[in-house]
Parts: structure tokens; C-alpha cells; sequence
């Protein structure tokens, strides 16, 4: 069989099991909508939370900037593992103990104000719109890549699978498929890096691999790396950073609040029974990340190490990589590298005209390499590699099976899935809960509230399919500001409605605005007002990166600071929260009590 | 104890462990993972350098480990308290 047909074959029966279990689990209530009902057990939830976490980003992408980066990369590691601790201890016992649906409902309730409930509605549609481009666009381009179709029908064919499911299912349809899509996307991701492990080090855990000798040499995969990259005026492997350690500090430290403060990832806290199922669902939920987010660093190392033997027959015996015949002739390049060509993600061009590839760094400061790169008569890298291409080509670099090859794909497709269906449950219950029902349509019917649930998820369905086919030209850099509000604006408010019982409205919204202006005004100064090109205005905050040569994808924790040393002050000001109020904080604080999420506003 | 002794004290109980979660999350990962990590890759763990480790994949484990620490730590001072779940 080809490996089409494989590949179909694969990814339709993925297709037909999310579809199964969706009509399975069909929600006929708003508790099973939005809350799968309130019983789902920790481990189950868990094994959802990290499906519905890592992303098309995190499956295709993560692994490829790291390869690049080097040590560097270790601040998306950090950063979206570490969230979950802050979530485990300072978020989600609480916000499940407060038993409501929603994120804005909590900031509602106790901050006793519709006002604050709009602000953060508004946080988290702009939030999670943001993110589901990227979503859909990847759900588009692994079909493309793997079944040979356009990016359109590969985008409707996704939106007509997350419809089955989401607007029948809610939370309750969408847990279990995301148990389904994470075992698919878990296994494809592990699979070829066994291969690898094992062929490049004998050892076939990849994590151990990656601390392990190289296959047949007494010389530590790392070091071996850390040499060839070096050598060729690439930064050190092991030991770059993403730029100064004060930016990889702050990168880091807005990424884990951000995560922590993503309204997607917080209300899956709400569908356990009790507030212990919570604390242990972190734990779960990190567990099964982890398997991934432990075997991307070894995937990113050895994909390096696989490209560069590839690309230079030096490499290997460790002889003169600036030799004439060590360079790979083009026209004997592997099929892989003829295929990833078409897609535009691998680009050749032959500057020295001598038909071999020379693949190094051209502007490395090391004046030894350029000598040696000169006097070979180098002029210049000829090889573009997309990062993208490192998950997805492994398998071909790796030269394993078709049927490992249709799995990554159907893995691929199933991290943008469940990721899109988490997020598309997020915005439509902030419209149809805490907007129709909260604001507009107080007295609106059990009966009336679903369906007005399965038409706002239907709606965003198609929202979210026009933004991924029509792309606007800001969606690379929006993903920052994803997280960069959940970061400055929703984790400082509800971490303070928890742990400041004389937090009052005054405070918390002054807080939260000031926080979300902060964060926009140093996004938006890098990258344009509202991402619309022409309107940077970096020469009034000073250049580029100007607030400690932070960049502005890192600048989330800043945002925080902002948000707490306002709302402190502001509350200090203005008079303490009404008494009930004082007494919900000290009931959200104990476990006992803690009963089946409902939806009334109080 | 009065009930609203009982009930700061079970909060204070409850800080303490969270202080404790939260130096250990910020040592392994901006301490070991970070700022000392050029330090700490002078020692080696298998073919690891150490800071590497750490920020690649060290501190992921210890996160885990933290977080199930805490649950059942959380599990017992609900229980001395008497606020547990039934």
C-alpha cells in the first residue's frame, strides 16, 4: 500500500473514533455542557487537560525551535510545564471549590461586579480567538502536507469534525474525544523518537538517549553536537541562550503565568468531582505532558545531529568539515529533502555554483570559521531549513515506515483538533454564560441557555474557520499576545480574589486594565498598533527591546507586576470589599462544602 | 480554638506549604535551569551537562513530583483541620 493511502486510511479512522465517542457522550444538559457534568476523574481529566494544552504548536513547531535554539529553547520547556504548578497551588482547588462554570463568572462574582465579568470576557475572547488561528491554519497545513489536498478543504474537513463533536457533546464530548486524540498524538510523537534514540545511541529511551554516548564512539551525543555546530559557527548547543539571561528569565516567567492564567486550560478544573480530584488533575495533566514535552528535547538535539551527518559526510568521522567532497552533492540529496523542497519549507540555492550543499552559519562572529569557510571558497549558507519541517520530516529522515509516517500525521492533526475544540468551548461559553445568561438574558431557560450554548459554538466555529483560511497577517505574532494577556490581566485577578480577601472591584479592575494596557502598549509599539503594519512606534519607547532588552514576547510578567502594584494601591484608596463578599473568599478557602458545579449567577 | 483561630490557622498551614512548593518550583528552574546553570554545567549526569539538564528536562520532573507533594500534604493538613471533603 502507498503511503497515501495509508495515510487516509489513518487519519479517517481517527475521524470515525472522535466521531463514535462524541455521540457517545452527547450533553443534554448545561452542566454536562459546560462541565462535562462535574464527574470526570482526575486522571481522565488529566490525560484531557494535556490534549486540549499542547497544540499544533507544541507538536509540530516546539521541537524545531529548539533544534535551532539550543539551551535556549529550554524556556518553552520550563515555561509551559512550571504553569501547572502555579495552577495546582495558587488556581484551580479554588476556582473548583467556587463551583461555577466559567472564568469570567468567578472574576464576576467575586469582585461583585458585571463590569469586571465584561473585562475579562473580553480578555478571554481576545485570547482565545487569537489562538485558534493557529489552530486551524495547522489543521490546514498537515492535510495539505499529508494527504494531498488543498489547505481549504483541509480547514472544512476540520471544522465539520470539531462541529460533530463540539456542539453535540460540550465539555462532556469534548473530554473524551481529547482522551482519544491524546493517545493518537502521544504515540506518534514517541514513536519515531524511539527509532531515533535507538539508532543514533543504541538507547531507546529518548530522554536517556539524549544523555547518552553516540552509537559506536565514546564521545556524549551533546558534545558531539556542541562540536559540530561550533565548528561551523553555530552557537554552542548547550549553552545558548535566548538572548540575555535576564530575557529568558522574564520569557520564561510570562510563559508559566500565562499558562496558568489560560481561561481554556482553568475551566477543565471544573469539571472533577472535588476540590482533591483538582489538585491531583495538575498532576496528571503535567504527567502526561511531560511524556511529550520531555521527549522534545531529544527529538530536537538528534533531528540536528541527523541533519548535519546528512548535509556533511565529515561530520560522522569526525575529519576536515570544510573539505571539498564533504559538503553532499545536491543531486544525490535524499528523497525527503526533494519532497519537504516542494512545499517550500526546505530551500536550496547554489551560491558558489559548485553543486554541493554548504550548509553553516554566515554570520558568526567567530573569525576562525569565516577564514576556513572562506578559504574553501564557501560563499555563504545555501540551505534554508523551516523548523517546522524537524517533527514533521523525522520519520522520513529516519527512513521508518510508511505507517509511522500516516500516524505523525494523524497526530498532528489531532493535537490542532482537541486544542481548537478546548478553546471553542472557552469562547462560547464566555458568550453564551456570562454574556446572554449573566448580562443580557438573566432569566433565560436551562433548556434556552443550551442552545443558545451549541448556536455560539457553532458560531465560532465558522469564525474560527474564516480567521484560519484568511489568516490575517499578524497571526504569527499573536500567539504572544495570547498569553501576554492571560499573563498580565486573568491570572493576577484570580489569584488575588483568592489569596487578598480585601481585595475589592476597585482594585481588581484597575489592576486588570492597567496590566492589559501595559502589556498592549509594548506589543503593539514592536509590532504595530492592532498588528497593522506602519504603525510601530518604537522610537517612543526607545528602540527595540528598550525596557531591559526584553522582547515583547517576554514582557507578560511585566504585565503582571503592573497589574498587582496597581491593584494594591487602588485598593488601598477606595473602601473594602461588603462583608459577604469577605465570607465567600474565606468559603472558597476549605475544601469542605465543595459540591457539583451549577451555573447561578449569584 | 475558636472557629475563626481554627480557620487562620489552617490558612496559615496552608501558605507555609505553598511558600515551600513555590522556592523549590522557582530554584529548580530559574535557579538550576537559569542563572546558574553555566555554573552547574561543570558537572556532568550521564552525557548531561547539569544546567542543561535542568532546564530541558530536570526541572519538568521535579515539577511533577511537586505537584503530587502537595496534593497529598494539602490531603493531610485538610484532615488536621477537620475541612476535608467527606
Amino acid at each position: 500500500m502507498d503511503l497515501q493511502t495509508i495515510t487516509y486510511l489513518v487519519v479517517g479512522a481517527t475521524f470515525v473514533l472522535y466521531i463514535g465517542i462524541a455521540f457517545w457522550s452527547r450533553a443534554g444538559s448545561t452542566s454536562e455542557y459546560y462541565a462535562a457534568g462535574g464527574n470526570v476523574g482526575p486522571v481522565v481529566n488529566g490525560m484531557a487537560i494535556a490534549a486540549d494544552w499542547m497544540s499544533a504548536a507544541s507538536f509540530i513547531s516546539m521541537a524545531g525551535l529548539i533544534s535551532n535554539m539550543g539551551y535556549g529553547g529550554g524556556l518553552f520547556l520550563m515555561g509551559w510545564t512550571g504553569g501547572y504548578v502555579l495552577l495546582a497551588v495558587l488556581l484551580a482547588p479554588y476556582l473548583r471549590k467556587f463551583g461555577k462554570f466559567t472564568v469570567p463568572q468567578f472574576i464576576g462574582d467575586r469582585f461583585y461586579s458585571k463590569s469586571a465579568s465584561t473585562v475579562a470576557v473580553v480578555c478571554l475572547l481576545v485570547a482565545s480567538l487569537t489562538y485558534i488561528i493557529g489552530q486551524m491554519t495547522g489543521v490546514g497545513v498537515a492535510f495539505a502536507r499529508f494527504l494531498g489536498v488543498s489547505k481549504e478543504v483541509g480547514v472544512y474537513v476540520g471544522m465539520a469534525v470539531v462541529f460533530t463533536y463540539a456542539v453535540f457533546g460540550g465539555m462532556k464530548g469534548i473530554t473524551y474525544t481529547q482522551v482519544a486524540q491524546y493517545v493518537v498524538l502521544i504515540f506518534a510523537y514517541t514513536i519515531p523518537a524511539i527509532f531515533i534514540s535507538m539508532h543514533l545511541t543504541g538507547n531507546p529511551i529518548p530522554q536517556f538517549g539524549l544523555g547518552s554516548n553516540m552509537a559506536g564512539s565514546d564521545m556524549t551525543l551533546l558534545a558531539k553536537l556542541d562540536h559540530t555546530v561550533t565548528e561551523l559557527g553555530f552557537g554552542k548547543y548547550t549553552t545558548t541562550t535566548a538572548g540575555s539571561t535576564l530575557n529568558m528569565f522574564v520569557y520564561t516567567l510570562s510563559l508559566m503565568i500565562g499558562t496558568a492564567g489560560l481561561p481554556h486550560v482553568i475551566m477543565r478544573f471544573f469539571t472533577v468531582p472535588t476540590v482533591k480530584d483538582a489538585r491531583l488533575s495538575a498532576g496528571w495533566a503535567l504527567v502526561f505532558i511531560a511524556i511529550l514535552y520531555t521527549t522534545a528535547p531529544a527529538v530536537a538535539a538528534m533531528a540536528r545531529v541527523n541533519l548535519q551527518r546528512t548535509l556533511n559526510h565529515a561530520v560522522q568521522p569526525n575529519t576536515d568539515l570544510f573539505a571539498p567532497e564533504a559538503s553532499l552533492k545536491y543531486d544525490e540529496r535524499p528523497d525527503w529533502m526533494k519532497r519537504w523542497e516542494q512545499t517550500g519549507l526546505l530551500k536550496f540555492q547554489d551560491k558558489n555554483g559548485d553543486g554541493r550543499i554548504q550548509y553553516y552559519n554566515d554570520k558568526t562572529k567567530d573569525p576562525e570559521v569565516l577564514k576556513k569557510a572562506a578559504a574553501a571558497g564557501w560563499k555563504g549558507n545555501e540551505l534554508d531549513v523551516n523548523a517546522d519541517i524537524i517533527v514533521l520530516a523525522n520519520p522520513e529522515i529516519a527512513l521508518l515506515p510508511n505507517w509511522v509516517i500516516a500516524l505523525v500525521a494523524a497526530g498532528g492533526i489531532a493535537a490542532a483538533l482537541s486544542t481548537a475544540a478546548g478553546l471553542l468551548l472557552a469562547i462560547s461559553s464566555a458568550v453564551s454564560h456570562d454574556l446572554v445568561k449573566g448580562v443580557f438574558a438573566p432569566d433565560i431557560s436551562e433548556k434556552g441557555e443550551l442552545m443558545t450554548g451549541k448556536i455560539a459554538m457553532a458560531a465560532s466555529i465558522l469564525v474560527a474557520g474564516y480567521l484560519g483560511l484568511n489568516p490575517p497577517g499578524f497571526a504569527a505574532g499573536t500567539v504572544a499576545l495570547a498569553f501576554g494577556i492571560a499573563a498580565s490581566s486573568l491570572f493576577p485577578a484570580i489569584m488575588m480574589g483568592i489569596f487578598s480577601k480585601k481585595m475589592n472591584k476597585e482594585g481588581a479592575m484597575a489592576g486588570m486594565l492597567s496590566g492589559l494596557f501595559v502589556t498592549l502598549f509594548y506589543v503593539f509599539a514592536h509590532k504595530g498598533l492592532f498588528f497593522i503594519k506602519g504603525t510601530e512606534y518604537l522610537g517612543l519607547i526607545g528602540g527595540p527591546n528598550s525596557f531591559f532588552g526584553i522582547t515583547p514576547e517576554a514582557f507578560g510578567a511585566v504585565g503582571a507586576c503592573v497589574n498587582f502594584g496597581v491593584a494594591f494601591l487602588v485598593d488601598k484608596m477606595t473602601p473594602e470589599p461588603p462583608e459577604h463578599i469577605q465570607h465567600l473568599v474565606e468559603m472558597v478557602r476549605i475544601p469542605r462544602g465543595s459540591k457539583a458545579v451549577d451555573g447561578a449567577h449569584a | 480554638m475558636t472557629n475563626e483561630d481554627k480557620g487562620k490557622a489552617y490558612w496559615q498551614a496552608v501558605l507555609a506549604l505553598i511558600t515551600k512548593v513555590l522556592v523549590i518550583w522557582a530554584l529548580v528552574s530559574y535557579g538550576a535551569g537559569i542563572l546558574f546553570a553555566p555554573m552547574l554545567n561543570n558537572i556532568h549526569l550521564g552525557g548531561y551537562p547539569l544546567g542543561f539538564f535542568f532546564a530541558q528536562q530536570g526541572s519538568i520532573y521535579v515539577f511533577i513530583v511537586l505537584i503530587f507533594w502537595y496534593a497529598k500534604k494539602m490531603g493531610d493538613i485538610d484532615r488536621e483541620f477537620d475541612v476535608h471533603e467527606d
